[in-house]
């Protein structure tokens, strides 16, 4: 009976103890939070971390690219609370009223975040979306397979790499290389320049120059030295070199573009403050630092950066220097121009 | 001397079929191959590991898309056995016209791009305020996968003597009994064989799944989306284990001679 | 109750899962972004750049069918002989591959046709030249040949499991070649299966998507690719209905004319 009375008040105490606690530290204790993410795109551990500190279960729901996730987030699909668009898609959620405003006074760490990718032009101040990843669109190489160092987009369009060139199945980044080789914007409206840009990509389809066109199998074939040259995601430029020491990466001279994954709150989320506090969560060095190690993307926080080894620093896939972001652009949403680019496109893909 | 010829026939028969199983099974052995590579790339091979293994059950997110995989699949592949089976055997009995137009309509979900049925479904489940889960998942897998059990058992009712059927009926038998007694043993290896395609077609189907279902992801749509990222040898693991497994069960099947008797 | 009602369930969920859903896609079709009525989604299409596209799809998808036929036909004949004690083991072994994920079995098949791959590295080694495989209209039909010779395989089987093995070697028996055996006896038996087995590998195979694109390394753009460009890289679902619209319509009607040749046309079809 003693006994019993005495586990009891244990327990009784040990709940005393805990229920303030929970309620000054875990506010969202018990929260359920949809996180609407790319595949792998998070250090499970991460995921781990911030349920035992905030209470709050993640569930990670993947898409596999910006559009196939804005045609559910438009439809209204899902109830999601916490979504990882790119800086054009950002854009274009902004312009159609689908995201929340951030409460920043909730996310602290934004001052981590990188100045020149701070206020950005896709969002400005910050007010919709937090940078989580970031980096560049490049040409990557096979240095066994080239005659000199690689610089520019032309190498694209050369007939010395005739039947070794793998482009990139993606509208925005086909069209808008062959326009910054031209010496024009990415993003241009116009329609003389965005005829000039189609030509030229025909035409590379007609000469035969290249021998693939895809996004997600590039990475593997450029191990297995299946091409001399690859348009790239500086993210997939990583994992190849990583795997194959022959391979470098180079953001061309005419310029390129540079992206940026961000974390937003689409229209409908049942728990902001929750939310607010998973992105702020993601922005906190020793967070940052685990995600940059598990996925080894370029992380925008400051003390990351800071933290990089000699290496790590000196790789301009990993870090890119300040001369080559200042000749990259972000993409705009070009979604009112669409038509425009639809028709060239369309003529790209079928050219034979 | 034919007793020699037929020796050589089903020799022959016997090299034919090697041949047609080898052609199904070199892929295979290359995935079961990676998912023993060290490197995470397909493109590397840079020496023996049970790393994925290990790693493949501790994902949490693997394990959880196996058990959606499995559910879907077997829901959808029941439901649509017996739908399939029963319109079959109705459209057997109908008039041309009508079973015509049911034919074109069991073309539609077959002919009908992934992505458009997808994108469609979604937003009529959407239209209608059905929320999106796992059931509006499973309701679309039986949608795509009924027309294959159509398909499957038609030709074996029509290859049945359509006699039988009255004849049982002549004899007093009740219609419910004499279509479970008479028609069902008849078009059996139709039905089986309609399962079988239903059930694969619901593991593989990731883009239809992608569009109808919230948190609820399966194995495809998952293997779908790590392509951006690179694919691990994870799954690679997880598909040569479902591979050991299947194969198990197949041949204990084989030897108990079961199969024999329920196809 | 008559017997025809039992296929009510199946019709309701067609119509209901099926039907329904396309009148979204007829909707679009005849809609621009805005949401007015148009045509000019098919005045679009109406150019031969995109009928060659058609074209190339009908074309592989036919290619496809025939090979899956021509490999697939004696595979189930044989398989439905009386030699192989364990033929229903060996059909169900045909089907298992496809059980293993489809991007999967695609990447190994890759990984067999590069130009550093497999098959390549292996004909290095003896000494021979490599082929250029990857990138080619050949690996395309065979890996959809692969994807898709266990639905000619299974319908086939099931009709010729049945057949009455007596009559065959009745008319061997009575002194028939196998050929005429095959060409008189078997052939007409198994025409449902055969009818059937065509549906599900044809119907598939002109929209087919990510096989082509794989294996072609992108540089074959069938109709499911462009499809899938327009509804999801343009976001223009209008142009994107209106595409599998006119190729519903196609196949439909091709499949009509292979309705023609079944000789009882008791399985149906548009006429």
């Amino acid at each position: 009976m003693k006994k019993i009375a005495i586990v009891i008040l244990a327990a009784l105490l040990a709940c005393a103890l805990c229920v303030p606690a929970l309620a000054e530290d875990k506010p969202f204790a018990g929260t359920e939070l949809v996180v609407y993410n790319w595949y792998d795109y998070i250090d499970p551990s991460v995921l781990d971390m911030f349920q035992d500190e905030t209470g709050i279960e993640v569930t990670y729901v993947n898409f596999t690219q910006n559009e196939d996730m804005y045609a559910r987030l438009e439809a209204g699909a899902g109830a999601y609370d916490v979504v990882f668009p790119s800086e054009y898609m950002i854009e274009r959620l902004i312009k159609e009223d689908r995201l929340e405003e951030l409460n920043l006074d909730n996310i602290p760490n934004l001052a981590n975040i990188l100045d020149n990718l701070r206020d950005p032009s896709y969002d400005p101040g910050n007010a919709h979306s937090v940078p989580y990843m970031w980096g560049t669109l490049g040409i990557l190489y096979n240095e066994d397979m080239v005659s000199a160092p690689i610089t520019s987009w032309t190498s694209l369009f050369d007939e010395q790499y005739k039947g070794s060139i793998f482009m990139m199945n993606s509208l925005r980044d086909t069209i808008g290389l062959a326009l910054k080789t031209l010496g024009y914007s990415m993003n241009t409206r116009d329609e003389a320049q965005l005829q000039e840009a189609g030509a030229m990509l025909v035409k590379q389809r007609q000469d035969k120059l290249i021998s693939g066109n895809f996004v997600d199998e590039t990475k593997d074939k450029m191990v297995a030295n299946e091409a001399a040259l690859a348009v790239i995601y500086s993210g997939d430029a990583l994992y190849a070199m990583e795997k194959n020491d022959r391979l470098a990466y180079v953001v061309p001279e005419e310029g390129s573009n540079i992206w940026v994954d961000g974390m937003c709150i689409p229209k409908g989320s049942a728990h902001k403050e929750a939310a607010e506090c998973f992105i702020n969560f993601m922005c906190r060095p020793d967070i940052a630092q685990m995600n940059m190690d598990y996925i080894y993307y370029s992380s925008p926080v400051k003390q990351v950066v800071e933290n990089l080894d000699a290496d790590q620093a000196a790789n301009a896939a990993l870090n890119p220097p300040e001369d080559v972001i200042a000749r990259c652009e972000y993409y705009n949403d070009i979604s009112d121009s669409m038509n425009l680019y639809e028709g060239i496109w369309m003529e790209i893909q079928m050219a034979r | 001397m034919k007793n020699r010829g037929h020796r050589a026939g089903k020799l022959l028969k016997g090299l034919w079929l090697a041949l047609v199983l080898a052609f199904l099974y070199i892929p295979i052995i290359v995935m079961i191959a990676l998912s023993f590579n060290a490197s995470v790339s397909r493109a590397a091979w840079t020496g023996f590991t049970l790393d994925w293994y290990v790693k493949l059950f501790k994902s949490k997110q693997i394990m959880a898309a196996l058990n959606v995989t499995i559910t879907v699949a077997v829901i959808a592949t029941v439901v649509s056995t017996v739908m399939g089976t029963l319109g079959a055997i109705g459209m057997h009995a109908m008039s041309t016209g009508m079973a015509n137009l049911l034919i074109n309509v069991s073309y539609l979900p077959m002919t009908t791009p992934d992505i458009v049925t997808g994108v469609s479904l979604m937003l009529m489940f959407i239209f209608v305020k059905v929320p999106l889960g796992k059931w509006t998942m499973i309701m679309a897998h039986i949608a795509f996968d009924t027309p294959y059990v159509l398909f499957s058992v038609m030709p074996k009712l029509r290859q049945m003597n359509p006699n039988l059927y009255e004849a049982a009926l002549d004899l007093g038998c009740h219609p419910a009994k004499a279509l479970y007694k008479v028609i069902i043993p008849e078009i059996m290896p139709g039905i089986v064989t309609g399962a079988l395609l239903a059930f694969t077609m619901s593991l593989d189907d990731f883009v239809i799944s992608y569009f109808t279902s919230n948190t609820d992801q399966n194995l495809a749509m998952i293997v779908y989306s790590a392509a951006r990222r690179g694919v691990e040898p994870t799954m690679y693991a997880l598909s040569t284990l479902m591979f050991i497994v299947v194969l198990g069960l197949l041949l204990i099947v084989n030897r108990r001679n079961g199969l024999e008797e329920i196809a | 109750m008559k017997r025809s009602w039992y296929a009510a369930p199946y019709g309701l969920w067609m119509v209901l899962f099926t039907v329904v859903p396309l009148l979204f896609v007829l909707y679009y079709a005849f809609t621009d972004q805005s949401g007015a009525f148009t045509v000019n989604n098919f005045v679009k299409i109406a150019s031969p750049m995109y009928g060659l596209v058609l074209w190339d799809s009908l074309r592989l998808a036919f290619f496809c069918t025939l090979l899956c036929l021509l490999i697939g036909y004696p595979t189930a004949y044989f398989l439905a002989s009386r030699d192989f004690s364990n033929a229903q083991t060996l059909v169900v072994l045909i089907l298992v591959p496809m059980w293993m994920n489809f991007l999967l079995r695609t990447y190994a098949m890759m990984t067999l046709f590069e130009n550093n791959g497999v098959i390549n590295t292996l004909l290095e080694s003896l000494g021979l030249q490599r082929i250029q495989m990857i990138g080619t209209e050949g690996a395309v039909l065979v890996g959809m040949v692969y994807n898709f010779l266990p639905f000619m395989v299974l319908p086939v089987y099931t009709v010729l499991k049945k057949m009455d093995y007596s009559v065959i070697e009745a008319a061997e028996d009575l002194g028939a070649s196998p050929v005429r055996v095959v060409s008189r006896v078997v052939l007409p038996m198994s025409i449902p299966g055969v009818v059937s087995g065509i549906t599900m590998v044809f119907m598939p195979a002109v929209t087919t998507f990510a096989i082509s694109r794989m294996l072609s390394s992108g540089m074959i753009y069938l109709v499911g690719d462009m499809i899938e460009d327009y509804f999801i890289a343009m976001n223009n679902r209008n142009v994107g209905s209106t595409i599998s619209l006119v190729m519903l319509v196609l196949i439909i009607l091709s499949i009509g004319l292979l309705r023609k040749v079944d000789p009882d046309n008791s399985g149906g079809g548009l006429w």
